[in-house]
C-alpha cells in the first residue's frame, strides 16, 4: 500500500479486498507521518493509541461482516484546535502546552462514528490566528511542495499533511480563510461549509460568529465524503443549523452545463499576474464544460478586511479571556498578586499575533468606541452578506481566486501584519457572509507553486459547489481549458 | 453617624434597587449540571460551566419559562426578541472570563411593583428591566491550611440561572426599599420561580442611593451600595448611606460616584472603587447563542401556567373564607403558609378556625421547635381533621389543644388520639345531667346564691362540672342544662 496517495475509495477497496487491515493502515500512516514530520513539522503530536483502537474497531466490525461506515479505516489528521478526548490539545500555544482534551468535539465523534482513524493533531497558527502557520508556538510548518515556503494558515498543518500524504484527509478550521488559503498554497482541496453546517462544539473558539470546521482532501469527492460525515444539526451548538444535509455524492454528476457562474469584478483587480492567469484558465475550463459565465459585482468587498478585523478581534478578545492561569493553562511563576498572575501568565503565554488581536478587540469593544467600530462593522457585515444574496439571485456560484499570490517564503511577511492580512482578502468575505466556499487546485506557477480557485455558493448549497469543483477536477482542471 | 430629623427633612433620598434572584431550576442555565446546594466543591460541573475550550452554551428552556412568569408577576412587557450579551471581566471564579448576561435587549422591561407603606398608603415602584444571566462560582479566601497564600475556587454555582430585576429610582426611604424588596420576594415566591432564600444567596440586593435637597429637580450623585444580604442590612445600610451623604454635603463636601460595601459589623458603608476605576465590561452580543424569541403561543402557554399571586390570594381569602384583612395579610406572608392554611381550611371546612390555628397554636409550636412550616410534624390535612372534630362538636377547643400537642409528637390522626386517650367530648344529655346533679348536690350554697339572683355563680358551677368530667363535658350543653335546672 502507498499511504501517500490513497483516496477514501481506495481505502475502502483495500480493506474489502483484505489487501491490508485498518490496523496495518493506521500503523503505516503513523510511521510515515512520524518520518515525514521532521521535514514539515506538520503534526504537533500523534494519537497512536486512539488511532490503533479505532482501527481495531473497524477491523472487528469488518470481521463481523458489518459496514464500519463511509470513513472506515481512513487515516485522518485533526487541527490542534479541535478537541479529541484524552489527546493533548495545544492550539499551538504555550498556554495550553500540557492541556489534555476532556471531551470530544462533535465533529470528532461523528468522524469516528463513521469509521475514521485519527492519527494525530495538526500544527496551526496559535489559536488559529495567522495566514502562514508561522505563529505556532511550536515552530512553523513547511510547505511540502516547497520546503522553504509557508503552507498558509492558520490550518497550515492540516493542509500540509494531506499534501504530503501522511493523512488521507484532515479537519481544519476557517475563520477568515484559514482552510482555503492553505489548501491553495499546498495544492489540495479545502472546504469551508455554511456557517452552522458543522457543529462548533469542541472547536476552540477564535471568533465564534466566523469559526467553521471543514475538510481537507486530495480530491473533491473525499472532501465531500468527510463533510457528509460530520455535517448536520447538533443540539450542543445553538448556532448549528436544522437544515437537512444534502446528498453530496449524488450531486457530483460531472455535468455543469447551464450552471450560471459569476465573476465578481472586485476580486480580479490587483491580482498577481501568474495567479490571475491560472484562475482565468480555470474559468475558461469551466466555460468549456458548459457553464455560463458572467461578471457580477460585490460592491462592498473593499470594506471586508476592516469589517473582519473588527469583528474577529472583538470576539477573540473575549474568547481568549479564559486562558488566564487559573485552571488548565500554564501559570507564570512568581506573581504576587491576582492581576500580576494574569498579566504574567498571559504575557508569557500568548504569542505576538494573539496579543495584537486581544488588544485590538479590547479596544473596539471599549466604552466610547463600541458604536464606531463594532456596531459599524456589524452593519458592514450585513451589507457584504446582502451583496452575496443579490449575486445569488443571478448566478448559482461565484468563481474567484483564493489568494492574491501563491505560497510565500518563510519569514517573508512576518514583519508586516497588513501584508499578511491581505493574503486573506478573497477568502474573508465568505466567512463574513457565512456561505459555503472552497478551494480547488487550479494549476501551478512556473516555480511549481500551486494556485487555488475559489468556488462560493449560497447558504447550504454545498452540493452545487461540489458539483462544480468535481466536474472541474474530473476534466483535468485547467487542462480542460 | 446620625443626622437630626430636621436635617433629614431638608433632604430627600432617591433609591433604586438591583436585585438578583436565583431561579429554582433543576439544572443550570446553559448546561445540564444540577443546581443543588451543598455538593462537594467542583462536582456539579461539566466542560460548559467550567469554561473549557470549545464548550458552548445551550439555553435551558425552563429558565425562559420562569423568566416569563417572573416578568408577568412584575407587570413587565416581555420582549418578543431578547439578546444575550457577554459581560467581560477577569476573576478566578468566572471561568469563561465573561458572564453571559443581557444588555440592551433584556427579556423583560417596563414593569412595576405596588407596595404598601408603613403608613398604609400604596405606592407604585417602576421596574426598569429584568434580565437573565449566569452566576459566577465562589472564591473561598479562608478556612484552608494555606489560605494565607491561596484562594480556592468552587465552581458548583457557576452557571446557576439568575434574573436581575432593576427598579426605577422611585424609592424614597429605607422603609420603602424594605417594602419593595419584601413585595418582590413574595412575587417571586408565589410565581414559584425562586425560593428567595437570602441566607443561601438566592436573593441578593444592591442599592443605588443618592440624596438631593427636597424639591430639587435633579438627582444627586449616587453611590452603589453592595453586600446587602438581609432585609435588616438593607435598611441599615441605606439609612447609613443617606446620613453619610447628607453630612458630607452639609459639611461642604461632594458625593462621588462609587461602589461602596456595607459592613454589617460596623454598620457602615466603605468605599470599594470609584467610577474612574469602574469596570468597562465591553458588552457585546453573545455569538454562541441565537436571539431569544418567545412567540405568542408559547407566551400564553407559560402565562396560563402561572400560579395565583399573593395579592389575588389575599383578596380571595377575605371573600372566600371570611378572614379579617389582618389575618389574610399574615397568612400570605409566605407561599408555604398560605398553602398550608388553604389545605387545613379545605379539610376542616372552616376558614376562620383554620386561620386561628395556623397563626396561633401551629405558629407557636413551630417557633418553639425552630421549625419552618414545611417541616411541621402536623400536616395541613391533619390540622384540618382536628378542625373538623371541633366543628362537629366532638371535642371542645380546649381538648383540641391537648390533642394537637399529642399530634405534634406522633403521626396519629386526631380522631385516633381522641379515642385512645378517651378524650371524646361528652354530649350525651343523661351523662351530663348525672354529673350536673352531683355538682349541684355538693354545692348547695352556690345554688342558693344563684336562685337569689346572683347568676354570675353559674360560671363556678359549670367549672365544677367540667372538672368532674375531666374536661370532656360539652361546655355549651352544661351551661344550657344548668340554666334549665335552676330556673
Ligand atoms: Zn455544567
Amino acid at each position: 500500500m502507498n499511504v501517500a496517495s490513497l483516496t477514501i475509495d481506495q481505502v475502502r477497496a483495500g480493506l474489502r479486498a483484505k489487501e491490508f487491515t485498518a490496523t496495518e493502515l493506521a500503523q503505516a500512516a503513523l510511521d510515515f507521518a512520524a518520518a515525514e514530520n521532521a521535514k514539515t513539522n506538520a503534526y504537533l503530536h500523534f494519537s497512536a493509541e486512539r488511532a490503533l483502537s479505532a482501527a481495531a474497531e473497524v477491523d472487528a466490525a469488518l470481521g463481523r461482516g458489518e459496514d464500519p461506515g463511509p470513513l472506515a479505516g481512513v487515516p485522518i489528521a485533526v487541527k490542534d484546535v479541535i478537541l479529541v478526548k484524552d489527546v493533548r490539545n495545544t492550539c499551538a500555544s504555550r498556554l495550553l502546552e500540557k492541556f489534555v482534551a476532556p471531551y470530544d468535539a462533535t465533529a470528532v465523534q461523528r468522524l469516528e462514528a463513521a469509521g475514521g482513524v485519527i492519527i494525530g493533531k495538526a500544527n496551526c497558527d496559535e489559536f488559529a490566528m495567522g495566514s502562514s502557520n508561522e505563529n505556532s508556538a511550536f515552530g512553523p510548518v513547511r510547505n511540502p511542495v516547497a520546503l522553504d515556503r509557508v503552507p498558509g494558515g492558520s490550518s497550515g498543518g492540516s493542509a500540509a499533511v494531506v499534501a504530503q500524504g501522511t493523512a488521507v484527509v484532515s479537519l481544519g478550521s476557517d475563520t477568515g480563510g484559514s482552510i482555503r488559503q492553505p489548501a491553495s498554497f499546498c495544492g489540495v482541496v479545502g472546504v469551508t461549509p455554511t456557517y452552522g453546517r458543522v457543529s462548533r462544539y469542541g472547536l476552540v473558539a477564535f471568533a465564534s460568529s466566523l469559526d467553521h470546521i471543514g475538510p481537507f482532501a486530495r480530491n473533491v469527492r473525499d472532501a465531500a465524503t468527510l463533510l457528509q460525515s460530520i455535517a448536520g444539526r447538533d443540539p450542543a451548538d445553538s448556532t448549528s443549523a436544522f437544515a437537512p444535509v444534502a446528498d453530496y455524492s449524488g450531486a457530483m454528476t460531472g455535468d455543469i452545463r447551464s450552471m450560471r457562474l459569476g465573476l465578481p469584478k472586485e476580486y480580479f483587480a490587483g491580482l498577481e499576474s501568474e495567479t490571475g492567469g491560472l484562475v482565468e484558465k480555470g474559468i475558461a475550463a469551466l466555460r468549456r464544460l458548459g457553464a455560463e459565465v458572467r461578471e457580477v459585482s460585490l460592491p462592498n468587498t473593499e470594506y471586508a478586511i476592516s469589517c473582519y478585523y473588527v469583528i474577529c478581534t472583538a470576539e477573540a478578545s473575549s474568547n481568549l479571556a479564559r486562558y488566564d492561569g487559573v485552571r488548565y493553562t500554564s501559570r507564570a511563576a512568581g506573581a504576587n498578586s491576582l492581576a500580576g498572575m494574569y498579566r504574567e501568565t498571559r504575557g508569557e503565554g500568548f504569542g505576538a499575533e494573539c496579543k495584537r488581536r486581544i488588544m485590538l478587540g479590547t479596544y473596539v469593544l471599549s466604552h466610547g468606541y463600541y458604536d464606531a467600530y463594532y456596531i459599524k462593522a456589524q452593519k458592514v457585515r450585513t451589507l457584504i452578506a446582502r451583496d452575496f444574496a443579490n449575486a445569488f439571485k443571478e448566478v448559482d456560484a461565484l468563481i474567484t481566486p483564493v489568494s492574491p499570490f501563491p505560497a510565500f517564503k518563510l519569514g517573508e511577511k512576518l514583519d508586516d501584519p497588513m501584508q499578511m492580512y491581505l493574503s486573506d482578502i478573497y477568502t474573508i468575505t465568505g466567512d463574513i457572509a457565512g456561505i459555503p466556499c472552497m478551494s480547488v487546485p487550479c494549476g501551478a506557477t512556473h516555480d511549481g507553486l500551486p494556485v487555488g480557485m475559489q468556488i462560493l455558493t449560497n447558504h447550504f448549497e454545498e452540493a452545487a459547489m461540489f458539483r462544480i469543483a468535481e466536474a472541474f477536477e474530473r476534466n483535468g482542471g485547467i487542462a480542460a481549458a | 453617624m446620625s443626622v437630626s430629623p430636621a436635617l433629614r427633612e431638608k433632604y430627600e433620598a432617591v433609591i433604586g434597587l438591583e436585585v438578583h434572584v436565583q431561579l429554582a431550576t433543576r439544572t443550570k442555565i446553559f448546561c445540564a449540571c444540577p443546581t443543588g446546594f451543598g455538593a462537594q466543591p467542583n462536582t456539579n460541573v461539566c466542560p460548559v460551566c467550567l469554561g473549557m475550550p470549545g464548550a458552548l452554551p445551550v439555553l435551558n428552556k425552563r429558565v425562559v419559562e420562569m423568566a416569563v412568569q417572573a416578568a408577568t408577576a412584575l407587570n413587565c412587557t416581555v420582549r418578543e426578541e431578547s439578546i444575550f450579551a457577554r459581560k467581560n471581566y477577569f476573576y478566578p471564579d468566572l471561568p469563561k472570563g465573561y458572564q453571559i448576561s443581557q444588555y440592551d435587549k433584556p427579556v423583560a422591561e417596563h414593569g412595576f411593583i405596588d407596595i404598601v407603606l408603613p403608613s398604609g398608603d400604596h405606592k407604585r415602584i417602576g421596574v426598569t428591566r429584568a434580565h437573565l444571566e449566569d452566576d459566577a462560582g465562589k472564591s473561598i479566601h479562608d478556612g484552608f491550611r494555606d489560605s494565607d497564600k491561596y484562594t480556592y475556587v468552587d465552581l458548583n454555582r457557576t452557571g446557576t440561572p439568575l434574573i436581575e430585576i432593576v427598579s426605577e429610582p422611585d424609592l424614597r426611604s429605607a422603609d420603602e426599599a424594605y417594602a419593595y424588596l419584601t413585595e418582590l420576594k413574595l412575587l417571586m415566591q408565589y410565581c414559584d420561580v425562586s425560593t428567595c432564600d437570602m441566607e443561601k444567596g438566592h436573593l441578593r440586593c444592591d442599592a443605588n442611593v443618592s440624596v438631593r435637597l427636597r424639591g430639587a429637580p435633579q438627582f444627586g450623585t449616587k453611590a452603589e451600595v453592595k453586600n446587602l444580604n438581609s432585609f435588616r442590612f438593607l435598611k441599615q445600610a441605606i439609612d447609613y448611606e443617606i446620613d453619610r451623604q447628607i453630612e458630607l454635603i452639609e459639611g461642604g463636601g461632594r458625593v462621588i460616584q462609587e461602589t461602596r460595601l456595607y459592613n454589617p459589623d460596623s454598620g457602615e458603608t466603605v468605599s470599594m472603587r470609584s467610577k474612574e476605576a469602574a469596570h468597562d465590561y465591553r458588552y457585546f452580543p453573545e455569538p454562541d447563542l441565537l436571539p431569544l424569541r418567545i412567540g405568542t403561543a408559547w407566551m400564553s402557554e407559560i402565562r396560563g401556567g402561572m400560579p395565583e399571586l399573593h395579592p389575588v390570594k389575599r383578596a380571595r381569602f377575605i371573600t372566600d373564607y371570611g378572614l379579617r384583612e389582618y389575618d389574610a395579610d399574615v397568612l400570605i406572608q409566605t407561599r408555604e403558609m398560605s398553602a398550608y392554611f388553604e389545605e387545613a381550611a379545605r379539610v376542616g371546612g372552616d376558614g376562620r378556625t383554620a386561620a386561628n390555628w395556623v397563626m396561633g397554636d401551629l405558629a407557636g409550636a413551630l417557633k418553639a421547635d425552630s421549625k419552618e412550616i414545611t417541616e411541621s410534624p402536623v400536616s395541613a390535612a391533619r390540622l384540618g381533621e382536628l378542625i373538623k372534630l371541633i366543628g362537629s362538636g366532638a371535642i371542645s377547643g380546649k381538648l383540641a389543644k391537648d390533642i394537637f400537642a399529642k399530634m405534634w409528637t406522633s403521626e396519629d390522626s386526631p380522631e385516633a388520639i381522641m379515642d385512645r386517650e378517651g378524650l371524646r367530648q361528652i354530649s350525651d344529655t343523661s351523662a351530663i345531667e348525672k354529673i350536673l346533679d352531683e355538682v349541684l348536690a355538693a354545692n348547695p350554697k352556690q345554688v342558693e346564691q344563684y336562685k337569689g339572683g346572683k347568676t354570675a355563680v353559674a360560671g363556678f358551677l359549670v367549672g365544677q362540672v367540667m372538672k368532674a368530667s375531666r374536661g370532656q363535658a360539652n361546655p355549651g350543653m352544661v351551661q344550657e342544662m344548668l340554666k334549665a335546672k335552676l330556673s
